[in-house]
């Protein structure tokens, strides 16, 4: 779960790191009224869940009241990334002498937190860390100990922050380490870190991903999830029990276990066809299962056949055929289905398809074909 | 042969609420000897006929238990990997979906002290063929033979665990080690135990976008590879930004991606199937040259 930039703000004020004072805005008035409140130079920034919000004219300075609603009227509901802006962000501007970079994500490899500190900010990490990785001061911490001092005090040297600054950095770091712990984080940003032309240091920018495993404990957090209509979807097939992800091709796949879903995108690639989602029921794939997953592959109007993979363990197969066949009765597909059943009581299930109006089969390899022809445009022949 | 389990070990389960009993009892019928369950407060108990106590280390001092599988909910997996790693379990399985990363980072770090060897969470968990399951598969798609086989993924373990004993190819272990990011049993150290296995002719490994354990097993068996290995990766045709189901199934950046993976194993002279179908094939091919 992505919070909005003012949101993490909102959490590492709370943590003691400065930030910048601001104002959320969902109109061009407000976003008026609260560059008045601030009383200068101030800057719009639009929240979405989307990097490079400036290069796409998402973060905007004004000078004024008046330019504030200006932009803030060109930003509101502006697309970008794909994503509608419906609020706005009204900051006080910085002052800004340098800019820094402080993060904190998962090292997979060292199954460890890693705190990343740069006196290169404001652009791209990912972009510093392939072409200058030197430029990045890293250091793993002991998730049962956390960012102890020396550890922070070392990165600043590593880094080569400024020595007026370095107590001040080291503390933001322990501070934004524990603002990743407390809220379960994924990953949490600082950039760019603003050192001001006064000496001091302040939050520029804020990203804060939360681990959805979490979300039960971190009841508070759970509550701020803000859904763009872009993700609706997505949302009600969480809600469901799915993973689900849309894609952009037109044949619909439903399976039983990610990594066999996986496998079943790939084997409609492989055939030189274009899956239209990733949708993993999970497991018991009973028949209100198997009815929810058709609805939600079939609201994608791309959709012009469903691969239905399951691969029975536990959940046997004569069930999910007797599921699929009361879901084909009731609401009959628009489209073509293909279903492959494999494992436990499988025979069984494949006996009960033959002569329903979808093309069952016996390999991953031959459905994928089948529903990349249907796709296609070419005829069903049904269970020949 | 086997690594990790067989015929001696003795386990306790975790958590023995529904899904656990109902397991607990198709790993018995496998021959697994169950020996206990945890519930706190139900101690001195049974369901059906496994002693209950209310710690694991009851459980270890009454019946000698050395491994563990765990099935409590995900607010409490940490503290029951835990509880398992202190009483020096040798071998803990957690099947528990949906941990908390930061909790499985500090599961990691405690792991890291231990002689414990944790398989997950999130994951089928291992069988011995003909020895002992302790995991959720269902144990008619495996059979005893030559090959060691670790996979990231549930399901298409067991499809593939139900190619290659159809085609005659059994296997010594298979470990089902979890797709989440942060794991007990990564994909080399896995694959390090087969190497080391003599009875492991063929290692096949089952790997997914996200991550660089595959990589890593890669460079393992370039370096130190004493037989053959077959490789396959889901998720080739993922798009980077989205996570697919696992929550360690993710292309971020150039990071995880199925052509590295791809490209480090046959850089490493392990050919990798385009499909799972291929892999009983090159399999074969891989004991006729072994």
């Amino acid at each position: 779960m992505k919070l909005h930039e003012y949101q993490a703000k909102q959490l590492l004020a709370r943590a003691g790191i400065p930030i910048p004072e601001g104002r959320i805005a969902t109109t061009p008035e407000e976003a008026e009224a609260a560059a008045r409140a601030l009383d200068g130079t101030v800057v719009v920034k639009a929240q979405v869940h989307a990097g490079g919000r400036g290069k796409a004219g998402g973060i905007k300075v004004a000078k004024t009241p008046n330019e504030a609603r200006e932009h803030a009227s060109a930003i509101l509901h502006k697309q970008i990334k794909g994503l509608r802006v419906r609020k706005v962000y009204v900051e006080r501007a910085a002052s800004i002498a340098k800019e820094l970079y402080l993060g904190i994500t998962l090292d997979r490899d060292r199954r460890r937190p890693v705190v990343m500190l740069s006196t290169v900010g404001g652009m791209d990490i990912e972009e510093v860390a392939a072409s200058t990785p030197e430029k990045i001061a890293r250091g793993w911490p002991d998730p049962v100990l956390g960012v102890l001092p020396y550890q922070a005090r070392a990165l600043c040297f590593d880094a080569g922050v400024p020595a007026e600054q370095r107590n001040a950095v080291a503390d933001m770091a322990q501070r934004l380490y524990g603002v990743y712990a407390k809220t379960d984080a994924t990953l949490i940003e600082i950039n760019p870190l603003f050192i001001q032309n006064d000496g001091s240091v302040l939050a520029g920018d804020a990203k804060l991903d939360i681990d959805d495993n979490a979300l039960f404990r971190q009841t508070e957090l759970r509550d701020w999830k803000e859904v763009s209509p872009n993700e609706e979807v997505e949302e009600r097939a969480r809600a469901l029990g799915f993973a689900y992800v849309q894609l952009d091709g037109d044949v619909g796949i439903i399976g039983n276990g990610a990594g066999l879903v996986m496998g079943t995108l790939d084997a409609v690639k492989n055939v030189g066809g274009h899956a239209a989602n990733f949708l993993d029921v999970g497991g018991g794939a009973k028949e209100a299962v198997v009815k929810a997953a058709l609805e939600i592959v079939l609201a994608n109007k791309k959709v012009k056949s469903v691969l239905i993979n399951i691969f029975g363990g536990i959940t046997r197969g004569d069930e999910v055929a007797k599921g699929i066949l009361s879901v084909i009765a009731q609401h009959p597909p628009a489209v073509p289905l293909v279903i492959r059943l494999s494992g436990t009581e499988a025979e069984a299930g494949r006996k009960l398809l033959v002569g329903a109006p979808l093309e069952s089969r016996t390999t991953m390899d031959e459905a994928a074909k089948e529903a990349v022809r249907l796709a296609a445009g070419g005829k069903a022949h049904f269970n020949t | 042969m086997s690594v990790l389990v067989g015929r001696d070990t003795r386990v306790v389960v975790q958590g023995l609420g529904r899904e656990g009993t109902f397991h607990a009892g198709r790993m018995r019928e496998y021959g697994t000897k169950v020996v206990a369950g945890t519930k706190p407060g139900a101690g001195g108990t049974k369901v059906d006929g496994i002693p209950l106590f209310d710690t694991v280390a009851q459980a270890v001092d009454e019946t000698g238990a050395n491994a563990s599988i765990i099935f409590v909910p995900a607010p409490g997996a940490m503290d029951a990997m835990l509880e398992a790693i202190d009483n020096e379990l040798s071998v803990v399985v957690c099947i528990t979906e949906g941990t908390p990363v930061q909790d499985m980072t500090k599961v990691a770090s405690l792991l890291e002290r231990s002689a414990t060897t944790l398989i997950g969470p999130n994951c089928p968990g291992l069988i011995t063929p003909g020895e002992c399951k302790i995991g959720i598969m269902p144990a008619e798609n495996f059979s005893p033979g030559p090959i060691g086989f670790v996979s990231r993924s549930g399901t298409l373990t067991y499809e593939i665990a139900d190619a290659l004993s159809r085609a005659g190819l059994g296997q010594t272990t298979c470990l089902g080690i979890g797709g989440d990011p942060v794991i007990g049993l990564p994909t080399p150290e896995a694959v390090r135990l087969f190497n080391e296995d003599p009875a492991t002719e063929v290692i096949v490994i089952v790997g997914e976008i996200g991550g660089s354990a595959e990589e890593h097993a890669a460079e393992y068996m370039r370096a130190h590879g004493k037989k053959p290995a077959v490789a396959f990766i889901a998720g080739r045709s993922a798009p980077p930004g989205k996570r697919m189901g696992h929550a360690g199934a993710i292309v971020s950046g150039n990071q995880g991606t199925a052509e590295s993976k791809v490209k480090a194993f046959e850089d490493a002279g392990v050919p990798v199937a385009n499909a799972p179908s291929e892999i009983p094939g090159l399999v074969k091919a891989a004991l006729r040259r072994g």
